[in-house]
């Protein structure tokens, strides 16, 4: 929270440096005395593991990127080179490629956080909007960093995902071919790509300047939601925090390291070790799992939108489908004013929780199994294909029914062959697949932002809340003490 | 309430990869399992050895191994050929040669010019190109191998259950050029069944059986994909004991600085 300075420059040379740039005023400031409330709990240490992630994936990037060539002919070699050859070249892209992965996990717990305890809710929206806008930069800096190594699923990924903008009415194409560079994806893309990947992270780096700047103006939200309204409220940010944040972070390490050293690959594709070859197909074409959630939004989305019963389309299924997945990100932009309640932390609004909970959780990660799975598999089947074929014997209306077509095919060609005439048809039985979980979780998703928060911030009865930070983090017999005083 | 979420969560992401089956049956492990499964786990480097024999006397008439370099069969965590093995095994290859002295790329007879291999050679395929081993494989391209245990799921059981797995057709068809292997994406590939029963004498004196050749191969094509997993591994305990140690002494003094808060 905005806060007097307190920094005491200590020798000679802070102080001739304070009179003429107070940086070490700023840092006492920002992560020494900063004043913190007390009440902080885990969820909270994601920030600084963030922080961490981002400065590993940059660490990491750049001597990658003193070994790597970005050529579409020596791209896949080169990344082999480094795995076998370069002195830890393999610790180097395995904590690279995982660190992706693991930046991606924080930040979901980060933003579930935030959304939990409404740390998006005044005065923090600019904040908020700052994570969106981290997060929108996160997610092109991955995808286009999964395009370097040029395997198979490098290359379709990217022939998928760049061809979402060609599905843009009229201008589709153009766009499309400007941003490869030529007609498809290639050298020119790749080359691109290489250049925003390694530029995208010094800009996320200087968003986090700004998010970090914008947390400082109001201070931490905190799991009551509560302001903190003196001193007994909070405590230093050092040594309080430094170390509970250091601690959250080893944990985080350890997971990091596991994967890292012994299970490298469980969380990549094993296509992506196939040289990119722009003949041959993957049977399934899968972004990372961090993005699985918006392609499963985007391809849940086969119909078109016009007016019905009628010739008339103003928009159509594929462009509707990618509308739906920028809304998805869109959408996160104006929580902060989609949100009627008074109270920020769910702490103490049961209903938002259980939709929070019960509701919003188990659809997102619902959505990345939808995205990971083909849209066309078969949930649930009611009846059974049938095979039918009609005609004429004499006056009399046959019908011969079979369970395959390849049967009914063979005994009409035998009808037809002595000149009967047949018609045929199907009894198609009623199907549930993937892609209509998709389309339901997509609604669910959509109406939790868009009915769900207004509605719920203006009939829900909040539980009752404790006076204050302090009074909420007292133990049970002393916090009825302290009432009773 | 968040935590068990979180945990839901999380469990639910890393099971994702498994999902992406095809219609192939699923890969078995063999009986002993492979060495070098599990945190602990290591290559054997006789096993090593012994694939290598059968690389280098089956597979090697049709696949490459072009990461792969004659230098490292002498590395450490790897097969334990010494140096001077390697530089024996690496001399019996012919690889492609630059110009000579007079500037002709071909022979008298206009053949490629070639001359022997040396350890910093990598496994060359045994075609000019992949025109060419499609032409001899009737149109199908054996595709280089250095990689492939990591190329498919599942792929050490993957591979072993594919060299094992060659049977008739269980509906008596037959396709020319193609061998019923029900692992198989479709179930039928353009590799004729590589191994059988003898093929592969060892020295060692393991019996030359389908499956011990399989299992060999497989844990020494495991090796081309990852030469450095020994290594990393020995790396991972030191680097999770610094961390946990590092761990409990970060939760002693969280206790120690937060003890006057609660
Ligand atoms: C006579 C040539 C020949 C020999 C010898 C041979 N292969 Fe193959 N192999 C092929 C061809 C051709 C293919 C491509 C099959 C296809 O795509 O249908 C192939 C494909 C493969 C594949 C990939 C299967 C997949 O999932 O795409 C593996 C793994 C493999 N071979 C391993 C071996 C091993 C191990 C050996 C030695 C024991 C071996 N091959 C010996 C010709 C050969
Ligand atoms: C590169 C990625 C990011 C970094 C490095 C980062 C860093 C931080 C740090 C250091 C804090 C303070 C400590 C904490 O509360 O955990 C913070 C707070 C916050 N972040 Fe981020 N962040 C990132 C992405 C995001 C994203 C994507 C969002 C949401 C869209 C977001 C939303 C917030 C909010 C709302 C707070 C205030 C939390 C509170 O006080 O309750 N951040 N961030």
């Amino acid at each position: 929270m905005a806060h007097e300075s307190t920094y005491q420059p200590q020798a000679g040379i802070e102080k001739w440096m304070d009179d003429r740039l107070p940086v070490m005023r700023l840092v006492h400031d920002s992560f020494v005395d900063f004043p913190t409330p007390k009440n902080l709990n885990y969820w909270y240490t994601f920030g600084g593991i963030l922080t961490f992630c981002l400065v590993a994936q940059i660490a990491t990037g750049i001597t990658l990127a003193m070994h790597y060539v970005a050529n579409d002919t020596m791209a896949f070699a080169s990344v082999e080179h480094i795995m076998r050859d370069v002195n830890f070249g393999w610790l180097i892209r395995y904590s690279h490629a995982v660190g992706a992965s693991m930046f991606f996990l924080a930040v979901y717990l980060h933003m579930f956080r935030g959304m939990y305890y409404g740390s998006y809710k005044a005065p923090r929206e600019v904040l908020w909007i700052l994570g969106c806008i981290i997060f929108l930069l996160m997610m092109a800096t991955g995808f286009m960093g999964y395009v370097l190594p040029w395997g198979q699923m490098s290359f379709w990924g990217a022939t998928v995902i760049t061809s979402l903008f060609g599905a843009i009415p009229i201008i589709g194409d153009p766009i499309q071919q400007w941003m490869l560079g030529g007609f498809a994806v290639g050298n020119p893309a790749l080359n691109r790509f290489f250049s925003l990947h390694y530029l995208l992270p010094f800009v996320i780096f200087g968003m986090v300047v700004l998010h970090v700047w914008a947390l400082h103006v109001p201070g931490n939200n905190n799991p009551t939601g509560i302001d903190a309204k003196g001193p007994q409220d909070t405590v230093p940010f050092h040594p309080y925090y430094t170390v509970k944040d250091a601690f959250g972070l080893v944990i985080f390490m350890l997971i990091f390291a596991g994967f890292v050293f012994f299970a490298p690959n469980a969380l990549g594709h094993p296509d992506n070790y196939i040289p990119a070859n722009n003949l041959v197909t993957p049977a399934h074409i899968v972004p990372e799992w961090y993005l699985l959630p918006f392609y499963a939004i985007l391809r849940s989305i086969t119909f078109d939108f016009g007016i019905p019963f009628t010739d008339i389309i103003f928009i159509k299924a594929k462009f509707l489908g990618v509308i739906a997945m920028f809304a998805s990100i869109g959408v996160l932009f104006v929580l902060p004013w989609l949100d009627t309640s008074k109270v920020r932390s769910m702490r103490y609004r049961p209903i938002m929780r259980f939709f929070f909970l019960i509701i919003f959780l188990p659809a997102c990660v619902g959505l990345g199994w939808v995205g990971a799975e083909t849209p066309a598999k078969v949930l649930y089947q009611q009846g059974e294909f049938t095979y039918y074929a009609d005609y004429f014997e004499g006056e009399e209306l046959t019908t011969l029914t079979y369970d395959t077509a390849e049967e009914r095919d063979h005994a009409v060609e035998s009808l037809v062959a002595v000149g009967t005439e047949v018609e045929i048809r199907d009894g198609t039985p009623f199907q549930f697949q993937m892609v209509h979980l998709g389309l339901i979780l997509t609604i669910v998703y959509f109406a939790y932002f868009i009915i769900i928060m207004p509605l719920v911030g203006i009939i829900e009865t909040p539980r009752p809340m404790p006076a204050s930070i302090a009074e909420s983090v007292l133990p049970r017999s002393s916090a009825s003490a302290a009432a009773a005083e | 309430m968040m935590t068990r979420f979180t945990i839901a969560l999380l469990a639910s992401l890393i099971a994702l990869p498994a999902f992406a089956a095809g219609d192939a049956e699923h890969p078995q492990a063999p009986p002993q399992g492979w060495s070098f499964d599990g945190v602990f786990g290591r290559y054997d480097p006789q096993t090593l050895q012994r694939g290598y024999l059968v690389y280098e006397q089956v597979c090697s008439s049709c696949h490459g191994l072009e990461y792969v370099t004659y230098r490292n069969l002498a590395e450490p965590g790897g097969p334990g050929f010494t140096m001077d093995q390697a530089r024996a095994i690496a001399a019996e290859h012919l690889v492609p040669a630059g110009p000579d002295q007079d500037g002709n790329t071909t022979d008298e007879n206009g053949l490629p010019l070639t001359r022997d291999g040396i350890p910093a050679d990598a496994i060359p395929s045994p075609y000019a190109n992949d025109l060419a081993a499609r032409a001899a494989n009737g149109g199908a391209l054996p595709p280089d191998l250095s990689l492939m245990t990591k190329a498919r799921l599942n792929g050490p059981s993957y591979i072993y259950s594919l060299l094992t797995g060659y049977e008739p057709d269980p509906h008596g068809e037959e396709q020319v050029g193609l061998y019923y292997n029900s692992y198989f994406t479709n179930h039928w590939i353009a590799m004729a069944p590589p191994l059988s029963d003898g093929l592969v004498e060892f020295p060692d004196g393991t019996e030359g059986t389908v499956e011990n050749q399989a299992f060999a191969v497989t844990n020494f094509l495991m090796w081309a994909s990852e030469p450095h997993l020994e290594k990393r591994k020995r790396m991972g305990f030191q680097v999770m004991l610094f961390l946990l140690i590092l761990s409990v002494l970060l939760y002693m003094g969280y206790r120690r600085v937060w003890a006057d808060q609660h």
